[in-house]
């Protein structure tokens, strides 16, 4: 019933398009839609001239520029791989991976290739698989014809008829079940001719992970429907993990060199605001399509789509990719990390503005929502005890502003390694961790006016991950006790 | 001539009790039940029947194979099972090490199931008994609306590489039949009789009478995520595919 008025009014919006087109062709203009008709006419007649195995990359990396090559048949070769890997430090989930990664593996195409994809189901997995791919003109974007049950392979194939950056995805049923334990990728359509050289070019996707845990729980986590279908996220994060693009793993650029993200977002539910701290995108693909929009600040990803972000970078530092919906950042992971070197350039970026850095609490101290604690009797952790939960701990709370090795962020956040400020007085650093810190401070000689929140950790945590902090980084070695933090919270 | 005469009625002896009759299997007492799918959601009668309690194990496919050598790997007809026919043997009646004796007989075809089972005079259960027997937990025999009994099924479903485990090692349901969930998934007699185009989004539109629309689109409904999956996966395979996490047992009608 509901099926025919739908079928009734797209028979009608059809013979309207109809007309709107014989008005189009009778008036020898030719709208935009028609254009990008006829060029879709024209990709179906490239003839493809050879045969190739395409290069998969795993995220961050895509395969090279298809500029220098025909439309070609391109043999994609994709296995489908069920395995546990680390969400956060010391917390484990079982993905469900396109080539062993979370995003999948990152697929460049020219348009008019012919594509033929096999896509393999590994014996040891436990489920059947099959893949949509947004690219693909055709039922299902390719999934009816590619369902697989494990230990089985199926080849299907199909012509790219439009350039454009798009998402792939299982599409078994429950989707949202594949799709929220990591089965996404990107495929890229390239325009005749290639994108336009660029220097360095990366691939982030992000994604958003339901848990039986809560944000840092450790252990293996399994996946939580009740959560996934509330849109209640644990983690939201960019190429599958916490901590993906961070530290060792952050992306690289030197001054002055361009840069292009392909950026996707598998989903399942939350839409990214897409933002790089400290970089304006110079040009933006919007939605992954024709349309260049040109200096942007943030750019909407929905899920299930993508964006081409395009930016010079102008001067050395640490440019910080997030999710600005900013909760998801800084408390649920989607931090990513452009580390960029090479000279200064103080015309472009003087160092005595705070320009970019962003401080989502605003200007006062703010707290978070403190629940009653049962008081339990103390058990003091061992020393190397409180370390490895404290190195964690860190990983999880701190790293974003005081990074990897207590370095900090120059004019924005305070260092902890080898700090003046932090070593004088452990009483005061530990009611700053309790109550938060706002107003100018001097440490090892620089000023800081920034603000840090009051964390919400027990004493036991606090009493971890400072140890952890003194006893890392050429710091003094204090060992602070759960004691001693209850005596601050009491006082 | 007597020695010959001992051994085969050893070997009668011996397959007698084995394989027994109801012998290992439980009754279940028939009823209706609301399946997921179908071409509506109307009940659908299941009638009283012996089920094993236990799915089938390497040790007693085995045997199996000794008494039928024409099911084993090497005279095996293409047609009935695929490549991946007793993948984990390292030849024609050897398991593989690390393989255990005790584990769930995996990697069979539906046709060398079902001839298993006919040997023994019984036959693989219906969608319908399977299904009808799998919604018990421990102490009900309808668990469905249960959120921990569909959390374990879902949880089971998520994980890879849980084959290799000994029968008996998940719970025992209401009927006293082991391992319906959490040990492997099981061929059912007809299988593919509830068709999942492998396009399942379009399976919600109620013109293809594949299943019932409301519950495909308003499934928020844990139990039905579980469902769902044990279709799809059944949707997925074909008589001939022999699956590591794929396994059987067998029922029986009562006259």
């Amino acid at each position: 019933m509901i099926d025919s008025q739908i079928k009734s009014k797209l028979k009608m919006f059809a013979s309207f398009s109809l007309l709107l087109g014989a008005a189009s062709l009778s008036s020898c203009s030719g709208g935009a839609n028609q254009e990008s008709e006829t060029r879709k006419m024209n990709s179906a007649d490239i003839k493809v001239v050879s045969e190739m195995k395409a290069e998969l990359t795993s995220p961050p990396f895509v395969p090279k520029s298809t500029a220098n090559r025909e439309a070609t048949k391109l043999i994609v070769d994709m296995e489908i791989l069920e395995q546990t890997g680390e969400m956060a430090d010391g917390v484990e989930y079982v993905y469900w991976t396109f080539g062993g990664t979370v995003p999948g593996s990152f697929i460049r195409t020219k348009v008019g290739d012919e594509v033929e994809f096999t896509l393999k189901n590994h014996p040891d997995n436990k489920l059947p698989h099959n893949i949509d791919l947004h690219a693909v003109n055709g039922p299902g974007g390719g999934a009816a014809s590619s369902f697989v049950a494990p230990g089985h392979e199926i080849t299907f194939s199909f012509k790219t008829l439009n350039p454009g950056l798009y998402v792939y995805h299982c599409a078994t049923a429950p989707v949202g079940m594949h799709i929220a334990n990591g089965m996404y990728g990107l495929i890229l359509v390239e325009p005749e001719g290639g994108l336009p050289p660029v220097d360095k070019e990366y691939y982030i996707m992000q994604g958003d992970f339901y848990t039986k845990g809560n944000f840092g729980d450790q252990g293996v986590q399994p996946f939580d429907m009740q959560k996934a279908i509330d849109e209640d996220a644990d983690y939201v994060v960019f190429n599958g993990k916490v901590g993906a693009l961070t530290g060792d793993n952050a992306l690289t650029a030197k001054v002055g060199e361009t840069v292009r993200l392909f950026v996707g977002n598998g989903g399942p539910n939350l839409v990214s605001s897409f933002h790089v701290i400290g970089e304006i995108f110079d040009r933006v693909h919007v939605e992954g399509g024709d349309l260049v929009n040109t200096n942007v600040q943030t750019t909407l990803i929905p899920a299930g789509g993508a964006a081409i972000v395009e930016f010079k970078v102008d001067v050395p530092g640490e440019l910080v990719i997030v999710d600005h919906s900013i909760f998801r950042a800084f408390n649920k992971g989607a931090l990513g990390m452009l580390s960029v070197s090479g000279d200064e350039n103080k015309k472009i970026f003087a160092g005595t503005i705070q320009e970019g850095i962003y401080l989502p609490e605003g200007g006062t101290i703010q707290s978070m929502p403190v629940e009653a604690k049962v008081d339990q009797p103390i058990v003091e952790l061992s020393k190397s005890e409180k370390m490895a939960n404290g190195k964690k701990l860190y990983g999880s709370t701190c790293f974003a502003c005081h990074q990897a090795n207590g370095e900090g962020i120059a004019n924005a956040f305070p260092p902890l390694a080898k700090a003046d400020y932090l070593n004088a007085d452990v009483s005061r650093a530990i009611e700053i961790v309790l109550r938060g810190k706002t107003g100018e401070i001097t440490v090892n000689s620089k000023k800081y006016n920034s603000v840090m929140t009051a964390q919400n950790l027990t004493d036991k945590e606090v009493a971890a991950v400072m140890t952890y902090v003194y006893n890392s980084w050429g710091n003094n070695g204090t060992e602070v006790t759960e004691e001693m933090v209850k005596k601050v919270r009491n006082k | 001539m007597f020695s010959k005469i001992v051994s085969i009625v050893s070997i009668v002896f011996f397959s007698l009790t084995s394989y027994g009759q109801s012998e290992g299997m439980a009754l279940i007492k028939g009823g209706t039940y609301i399946p997921l799918y179908g071409t509506d959601s109307m009940p659908v009668k299941v009638d009283n029947f012996h089920i094993d309690k236990y799915p089938v194990t390497n040790a007693e496919y085995v045997k199996f194979l000794e008494e039928n050598p024409k099911w084993k790997k090497s005279n095996v007809i293409a047609l009935y099972a695929d490549g991946n026919y007793l993948r984990h043997f390292t030849n024609d009646s050897k398991l593989k090490e690390g393989e255990l004796l005790n584990a769930p007989m995996t990697n069979v075809s539906w046709f060398a199931a079902k001839k298993y089972c006919e040997c023994l005079g019984k036959r693989l259960p219906t969608l319908d008994e399977w299904e009808y027997v799998g919604m018990a937990d421990e102490k009900r025999a309808d668990a469905r609306s249960k959120d921990d009994y569909n959390k374990f099924i879902l949880s089971w479903y998520e994980k890879p590489n849980s084959h290799n485990q000994e029968i008996g090692s998940t719970f025992k349901n209401y009927y006293g039949v082991y391992d319906m969930h959490g040990l492997v998934w099981e061929w059912t007699q007809d299988f593919n009789s509830v068709l999942i185009s492998g396009e399942s989004r379009k399976d919600v539109d109620g013109s293809s009478n594949l299943f019932c629309g409301g519950a495909a689109v308003g499934s928020s409904d844990l139990m039905n995520y579980a469902a769902f999956m044990r279709y799809a996966f059944r949707g997925s395979i074909k008589a001939n595919y022999s699956i590591r996490t794929l396994g059987f047992r067998c029922a029986k009608s009562i006259k």
